[in-house]
């Protein structure tokens, strides 16, 4: 079964340094856990004003490796010709955009938070979204934006019909969004399970049967963390069912099946 | 059964957290039960463990009143006793109860205890602390210190340390091995390693739910293997994580026991891990 790495990114962080950050330090990364590819965002990005310098950058050093890493450009739904970024995604055959709400000062019912998600939709994307990009206990003194909200995310689920991806996301913020959405609602959230605690707690357990296995998706937030979590978080899961289950649902085939419009992930 | 994922090599995890009845939680015995199955999975040989008083039930858990903290070391030991080939005991204490926390060492030592956990209800440096550390260099009893790495504020719930803090503790106790606890479990990381790089009798514990990439390239760049305890504290699969990481960054087999099981070995008391072999216990 094909593994994709759904939440990833290249270039440097604001906040520390990173052994490395570049497209082919990725791809040996994800190459070592089994992992085929990548949808790959431009770091730096996330904390620019205008984002369109780094997408032509991530679509530069992204294409020697054509295939296997493929471009999740950053979009800030306020900026002017916003929708211009969103062509240029689809012109580079991203299968999906990312948007960084809080860090843009976009609350859940800015008007351009929806609009994003309707676009996106319309473009048969997906809309990756991260929670946090770090531990709140560690943060910069200037580092003060704030995480993802549920809220957000709800919004977007209950207003457009955009296909939502949520990196980084712990227990609390999965299940106050899931069990804030219809049934139909539900279907076009996913998460990864990058974040989810396994043993003793097992947190990720815990939501694979309330949530259910199909709601996930893998995600290392590479270059920030540490792509073995994805393994070992699969290997921990209490019984050998499980781990079946959610190496079957893990992989992106539902989600690239709801955004037709697109190539396949991979 | 199959090989554990970590490998057969020897693996002591010398951060590891229990449950019990007198705490909120009402699955305590299933979290329990399942940081062994899911230690045996891993290949862990001997959780060093402890608890911290009710969790918060009946006082707060980073300041448990002597009551809570006797009944959470008991409850501690009687698992050390239920599982003798793989769980041993810190000795939790509170130092604001000075004359308390040295009665309930040597209890705890009675008991089978191997170490002393200090939670945060005090200042690492604060001199509360010193006769604590005294008493764990004559018995060769090594200290286990929560630390939030670099405090640059005060948080809810805790009298909180960091390197710089458990460093002025350490120099005034040269004959006692300090172990810092949780490199990944909160707070400013890159500012506790440098910060007690230079206090030899400190060393850090890997654990803590923390995966950042970097953080363990830092850590073996100012305190090297022989100076570092793998360790899990509440969640194993980070734990996992972090011991994979090592093998990538292609420690030395040699360097790589150091952190398994080697250093441990030499900080606790003889004979602490009866589940080793003679030669592996030397």
């Amino acid at each position: 079964m094909t593994r994709v790495d759904v939440h990833a990114w290249i270039g440097g962080y604001p906040w520390r340094h990173l052994p490395s950050h570049d497209a082919q330090s990725l791809r040996d990364a994800i190459e070592r856990e089994a992992i085929a590819g990548a949808w790959v965002g431009h770091l730096p990005s996330a904390w620019w004003r205008d984002p369109a310098p780094g997408n032509r950058e991530l679509a530069s050093a992204l294409a020697p490796h054509a295939g296997v890493l493929k471009p999740a450009p950053c979009i800030r739904p306020d900026w002017p010709r916003w929708r211009d970024e969103l062509a240029f995604a689809l012109d580079h055959g991203a299968p999906a955009v990312r948007a960084y709400p809080t860090l843009a000062g976009l609350g859940p019912d800015h008007a351009a938070w929806l609009e994003l998600g309707h676009a996106v939709a319309e473009a048969g994307m997906v809309l990756v979204l991260t929670q946090r990009f770090e531990d709140m206990r560690q943060r910069h003194a200037l580092d003060v934006a704030g995480d993802l909200t549920a809220a957000h995310v709800r919004a977007l689920a209950r207003g457009t019909r955009a296909h939502v991806v949520v990196g980084a996301a712990n227990r609390t913020m999965i299940e106050e969004t899931h069990f804030g959405l219809t049934a139909a609602e539900q279907e076009r959230v996913w998460y990864d399970m990058s974040w989810l605690w396994g043993p003793p707690d097992d947190e990720l357990a815990v939501l694979l049967t309330t949530i259910g296995a199909n709601r996930f998706v893998e995600g290392s937030g590479w270059p920030l963390r540490l792509p073995e979590q994805l393994r070992a978080a699969r290997e921990l899961l209490p019984t050998a069912p499980e781990r079946a289950e959610f190496v079957a649902a893990g992989t992106l085939v539902r989600l690239a099946q709801k955004t037709s419009s697109i190539a396949p992930p991979l | 059964m199959s090989e554990p994922l970590a490998g057969t090599e020897p693996l002591i995890d010398v951060h590891a957290h229990f449950h019990w009845a007198g705490t909120a939680r009402a699955d305590g015995g299933r979290v329990n039960a399942r940081r062994l199955e899911a230690g045996d999975r891993i290949g862990i040989r001997c959780h060093v463990a402890s608890i911290l008083g009710t969790w918060g039930h009946r006082s707060p858990t980073y300041f448990s009143s002597p009551a809570d903290v006797r009944a959470g070391n008991d409850a501690m030991y009687a698992l050390a006793h239920a599982h003798p080939d793989r769980v041993r005991a810190w000795v939790h204490v509170n130092p604001n109860e000075q004359a308390a926390a040295l009665r309930e060492i040597q209890r705890g030592i009675a008991a089978g205890a191997i170490g002393i956990k200090i939670a945060a209800a005090r200042r690492a440096d604060d001199p509360l602390l010193d006769p604590i550390a005294e008493f764990a260099a004559e018995n060769h009893l090594p200290i286990l210190h929560h630390l939030w790495q670099h405090r640059t504020r005060h948080w809810p719930g805790q009298d909180i340390s960091d390197g710089a803090d458990y460093a002025r503790l350490a120099a005034r106790h040269p004959r006692t091995t300090f172990v810092a606890a949780h490199i990944g479990g909160g707070g400013d990381w890159q500012h506790s390693l440098p910060a007690v790089a230079e206090t030899p009798n400190i060393v850090f514990d890997l654990s803590g739910s923390g995966i950042d990439r970097g953080m363990l390239e830092r850590c073996l760049q100012w305190l090297g293997p022989s100076r570092l305890l793998w360790a899990a504290d509440l969640t194993l699969d980070t734990g996992l994580t972090k011991l994979r990481a090592l093998e990538h960054l292609g420690l030395a087999r040699d360097d790589l026991a150091l952190i398994r099981w080697r250093n441990a070995v030499r900080i606790f008391p003889p004979g602490a891990f009866p589940v080793l072999g003679p030669e592996e216990a030397r």
